[in-house]
């Protein structure tokens, strides 16, 4: 758990970052969302005191993270940089290795360490491994540097835009591996992003920053209802927010027994995007399968458009 | 092989035949003696006089690289960072003076012999080497050094793992500025009685044998030519190692 209080950050006389309190609790994602300059790289980077803060305190399961040295404190915390930041000089394998051989594992563990990560973010281990940073593409760099903080299995990951680079279908793998990494180890991360659609897709909070100051920190589904600002509503997308809406549901949440014409749609997809399947159809009615392929009912487009109005 | 290692290697060997067995050359610098002065200096071996110049700069060298990478690395450490733009202005005056005038300054000091030419090639080394030391490790890419926090590295791990091995090219750049200024340089050693290659020009110059002084500073020159490449070439192996720069094919 992570506890954020009164956290502000001065340069000279501007305040980057204005007594910011939030909480994430074990197992969530945080991600924060703010214009360029809104400070949400400086809110991040004070977490493991890469910045130290003017005033405010962070705890870390109820630790003061300035009880223990700052290396210390950074090599518990996974910490993917905006921008990569591969040490140039390493090849893809030793920098992925930095934080577990800063702690000292076995030379057999890291190696199946580095490899099982390779895998995991479709980088060929035989291929890339030995390669330098210089010889990848900017999304394979950016995937390394998500590896490299995810090294040493933190229980606390910071990630600044770590998807910027990446072309969407990538990204959307990137997004899904990452959920599934963050089930699998019940990791704890605070995500920075310019992307609404990602924010809402990942987030189990959003934080909404402007000029140093935390505007909202809510659910996705609130944010979206109850922008507390027309700052915030502003930055959803008014023209946005039914769709914002239904991608926050499953097809699962409305299913109902009875025949459907036509090619189904999966449980597990969005009512976003069983709307659009809807809409581009020309259908009242789609048929829905199970993962296995089973057909288990019909979604009804009139049920999905109901979701899509405003949250009483 | 490509042709132009094959002309380095071609003046190398040449270099060394020469050095080795200056007499079997005499054929190529007796067209220069008048009067049958001649042709080849025998005082002192050639390839004493050589091993002794190029010792004199390679201690001098060694010598003001630790200083200057030393005094780098402090100035660019934060306890250190008051000093930095008074290193740099220093440094930056230092160069400005030629090497000769450091050596008229260090004899009244130091006497005649190898020390003041030394403490010469010493001083003056440092200058270039402090100078790219400093560009080296202050204009590293920010997010490597940012990412290299990130990942706790301790101060030292830093410096050792990542911001050195990232400055060595240019670091080396200014030892190559260093070696060669020091190799030319050393050749007036000889004025004040240090035991270089000087020596055989400065005789050709007492005796007006045009032979010596060509032969003295045909070995000078083409050592500070092959010195400087080879220099260069390890630069450009290790921006490519350390992932600067691609190898160019
Ligand atoms: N060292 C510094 N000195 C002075 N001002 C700074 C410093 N670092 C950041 N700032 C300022 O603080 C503000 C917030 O910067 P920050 O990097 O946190 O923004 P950001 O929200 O991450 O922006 P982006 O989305 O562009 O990455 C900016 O206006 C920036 O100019
Ligand atoms: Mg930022």
């Amino acid at each position: 758990m992570i506890e954020i209080d009164a956290l502000t950050k001065d340069y000279l006389e501007l305040t980057v970052v204005d007594h910011v309190s939030l909480t994430v609790a074990d197992g969530e994602i945080a991600v924060i969302v703010g214009t360029s300059g809104s400070g949400k790289t400086t809110l991040l980077r004070m977490i493991n005191r890469l910045i130290e803060p003017t005033s405010g305190t962070v705890k870390i399961d109820g630790q003061d993270t300035r009880a223990v040295p700052a290396f210390e404190l950074r090599r518990r915390i996974g910490y993917a940089i905006q921008g990569h930041g591969l040490f140039p000089h390493r090849t893809v394998g030793q920098n992925i290795a930095t934080v577990p051989t800063l702690l000292g594992w076995d030379k057999q563990k890291i190696a199946a360490r580095v490899d099982e990560l390779l895998s995991l973010f479709q980088l060929e281990p035989a291929e890339f491994r030995d390669r330098l940073p210089s010889e990848l593409s900017g999304g394979q760099q950016q995937r390394v540097g998500v590896a490299r903080a995810l090294a040493a299995e933190p229980r606390l990951l910071l990630m600044d835009e770590p998807f910027g680079a990446l072309d969407p279908i990538i990204r959307a793998k990137a997004q899904s591996d990452l959920l599934a990494i963050q089930k699998r180890f019940g990791t704890t991360i605070v995500l920075v992003t310019h992307d609404m659609e990602e924010a809402i897709h990942l987030g189990s909070r959003i934080a909404v920053m402007d000029k140093g100051k935390l505007l909202q920190y809510a659910p996705p589904a609130e944010i979206i209802a109850r922008p507390a600002t027309p700052f915030v509503a502003e930055l959803i997308g008014t023209g946005e927010r039914p769709f914002r809406l239904l991608s926050l549901g499953k097809v699962r949440d409305l299913v109902e027994p009875g025949p459907a014409q036509g090619e189904p749609i999966s449980a597990d997809a969005s009512l976003r995007d069983a709307y659009a399947e809807c809409l581009w159809s020309g259908r009242e009615v789609l048929p829905v399968i199970d993962a296995d392929g089973k057909i288990i009912g019909r979604i009804r487009r009139d049920d999905i458009a109901r979701r899509a109005e405003r949250p009483q | 092989m490509k042709p132009g290692l094959i002309i380095r290697l071609v003046i190398l060997a040449l270099l060394v035949a020469f050095i080795v067995t200056p007499e079997s050359f005499a054929w190529v610098f007796q067209p220069l003696t008048k009067n049958g002065q001649p042709a080849i200096y025998t005082q002192n071996s050639l390839m004493n006089l050589t091993l002794s110049h190029l010792t004199i700069v390679a201690i001098a060298t060694i010598a003001s690289t630790l200083l200057a990478v030393g005094l780098a690395i402090l100035v660019t450490r934060p306890f250190g960072a008051e000093f930095l733009p008074l290193s740099r202005s220093l440094a930056n005056i230092g160069q400005t003076f030629p090497p000769v005038a450091v050596l008229a300054l260090a004899v009244p000091v130091l006497g005649f012999g190898t020390a003041p030419t030394l403490v010469a090639l010493f001083l003056y080394g440092l200058l270039p080497i402090f100078e790219n030391a400093l560009t080296g490790l202050t204009t590293l890419p920010p997010t490597v050094t940012e990412a290299a926090r990130g990942v706790g590295m301790t101060d030292r791990q830093r410096l050792l793992g990542v911001e050195l091995p990232l400055a060595t090219p240019v670091i080396l750049a200014g030892i190559r500025l260093s070696v060669v200024i020091s190799v030319a340089t050393a050749t007036i050693g000889s004025t004040v009685a240090a035991s270089t290659l000087g020596e055989v020009i400065i005789a050709g110059l007492l005796s007006n044998n045009i032979a010596f002084i060509a032969q003295g500073g045909l070995v000078v020159g083409v050592m500070a030519v092959l010195i400087y490449d080879a220099l260069s070439a390890l630069e450009r192996v290790l921006m490519a190692r350390t992932g600067q720069r691609r190898l160019q094919s």
